[in-house]
């Protein structure tokens, strides 16, 4: 290094330069696992937010040897449909960044519209602001993000809360990683008028539908999380449910299998109850194909029945 | 003569990284913080006047800090302080204070004695300051 003729090639780049240094990524590792043990398939995701993890693993100990001093643009998109673990995996996302220390605090203020956008003129600034403020040192999620663009409004002050946003995302970098989530044709259209935000977001993530097997995983965890089981019967009954329920509309995946199997639990309840006598604890934690195959999703007219959007 | 209010006010001026150091431990322990502003130094002068309105819910200093560039650039000659407010049930009071922002120059008080019934004196304290009117004091 202190020769009086550096060895430098023709990209400028040190040749003789013999520092080195250990990518450090036990943490990092350990939030990854931990994503792949909580988050059913994904694949395409996982694999992404691995490979962001490790450029900003690389491009830490870059930095560390002054190799880069241009902090990367951290901002991401998450897009997809209902109840494919945008929401969960923000917080991870979260977490990886704060063992990277790109954010100083693993928090996530999580907002829709309501907490950005005023209802009268000169309101909305110092709101956007304010959940901006509360956010700085972590990440900022705003969930279905397309709403804050309302073309049809051009009284609207969700642009206002947009240009903020913009400002802040540019000028805040080291305090702030803003994350916006939504359906994907939605966001798709949010984008092409708000080019600014598209340019500014580095990581564009697309959440996939799960498939019906990842579905039944789902559906395995869950309920082992709050202490049941599926009999054999019942899985297989599940696992049909699951194929119908799939054909029809509002079918919002996980979230969709969470809000069924709340409903076979009361059915068991009610079933349990109405059996009475001693039981024993097997009884008490199995679901079984009963309780399934009472769903509407079974029965012919379920066509005529009027299903709540359950988002 | 510089004013000595608050904590730090002995010190030589907290630097900016100390500012922010000081407010991480304000909100470490779930205070809110909020800045203020004024150009009457008198000590008695409790209530200043608050520049937005107090942050709650603030995890990083990062925000404040944002909020007191912002006051220094509107008010570069007046007095700034930052303060915490715990609101916790038995402090419901100011747990933090201090002076971030003061003008270059501080001209100090004057003692003045007032003559009343039967030779005595009344002492009273007023700032060289406050003789211009509030805004072109410093």
């Amino acid at each position: 290094m202190s020769t009086a003729q550096p060895y430098v090639d023709e990209n400028g780049v040190d040749t003789q330069d013999e520092r080195r240094i250990t990518l450090e990524c036990d943490g990092v590792r350990h939030v990854l696992d931990k994503v792949n043990r909580e988050l059913v398939g994904l694949a395409p995701v996982k694999a992404r937010i691995g490979q962001i993890a490790a450029l900003l693993m690389v491009d830490r100990a870059r930095r560390e040897l002054g190799l880069t001093t241009e902090p990367p643009t951290l901002h991401m998109s998450f897009t997809g449909n209902p109840g494919t673990g945008k929401t969960t995996m923000a917080l991870r996302m979260a977490e990886i960044l704060h063992e990277l220390s790109y954010v100083r605090s693993s928090h996530v203020i999580s907002v829709t519209r309501d907490d950005l956008v005023g209802q009268y003129i000169g309101h909305t600034a110092p709101k956007t602001k304010e959940v901006i403020k509360r956010a700085m040192g972590g990440v900022l999620f705003i969930d279905e993000a397309y709403y804050l663009y309302r073309p049809e409004n051009e009284r609207d002050y969700g642009q206002e809360a947009i240009e903020i946003l913009l400002q802040a995302m540019e000028s805040d970098r080291d305090d702030l990683v803003v994350i916006v989530a939504g359906y994907k044709d939605r966001m798709e259209r949010f984008f092409q008028s708000n080019p600014g935000l598209h340019s500014r977001i580095a990581h564009h993530l697309e959440f996939p539908n799960y498939s019906a097997d990842e579905l039944l995983t789902v559906g395995d965890l869950l309920l082992e999380e709050q202490g049941y089981h599926f009999t054999e019967a019942g899985r297989k009954a599940f696992a049909d449910y699951l194929e119908r329920r799939m054909q029809q509309p509002h079918f919002s995946n996980a979230r969709s299998v969470r809000n069924a199997l709340d409903r076979f639990r009361l059915r068991q309840a009610m079933r349990l109850v109405e059996q009475g006598g001693s039981l024993s604890a097997e009884e008490l934690t199995a679901i079984d194909a009963q309780e399934v195959l009472a769903s509407t999703v079974f029965s012919k007219e379920s066509e005529s029945l009027p299903h709540l959007p359950s988002r | 003569m510089r004013i000595t209010q608050g904590q730090f006010s002995f010190l030589p001026p907290l630097t900016d990284d100390q500012i922010k150091t000081q407010v991480k431990w304000a909100l470490d322990h779930g205070w809110a913080v909020s800045v203020e502003y004024t150009d009457d130094p008198h000590p008695r002068n409790t209530y200043w006047e608050m520049y937005g309105h107090p942050m709650f819910d603030l995890r990083d200093p990062a925000g404040v800090m944002q909020e007191i560039v912002e006051c220094r650039q509107a008010f570069p000659t007046h007095y700034i302080r930052v303060m915490a407010f715990d609101s916790s049930k038995g402090w419901e009071t100011p747990r933090m204070s201090f002076i971030v922002n003061r003008p270059d120059n501080e001209p100090g008080f004057r003692l003045e004695r007032q003559a009343v019934e039967g030779r005595s004196l009344r002492y009273t304290m007023t700032s060289y300051a406050v003789d211009r009117p509030e805004g072109d004091r410093y």
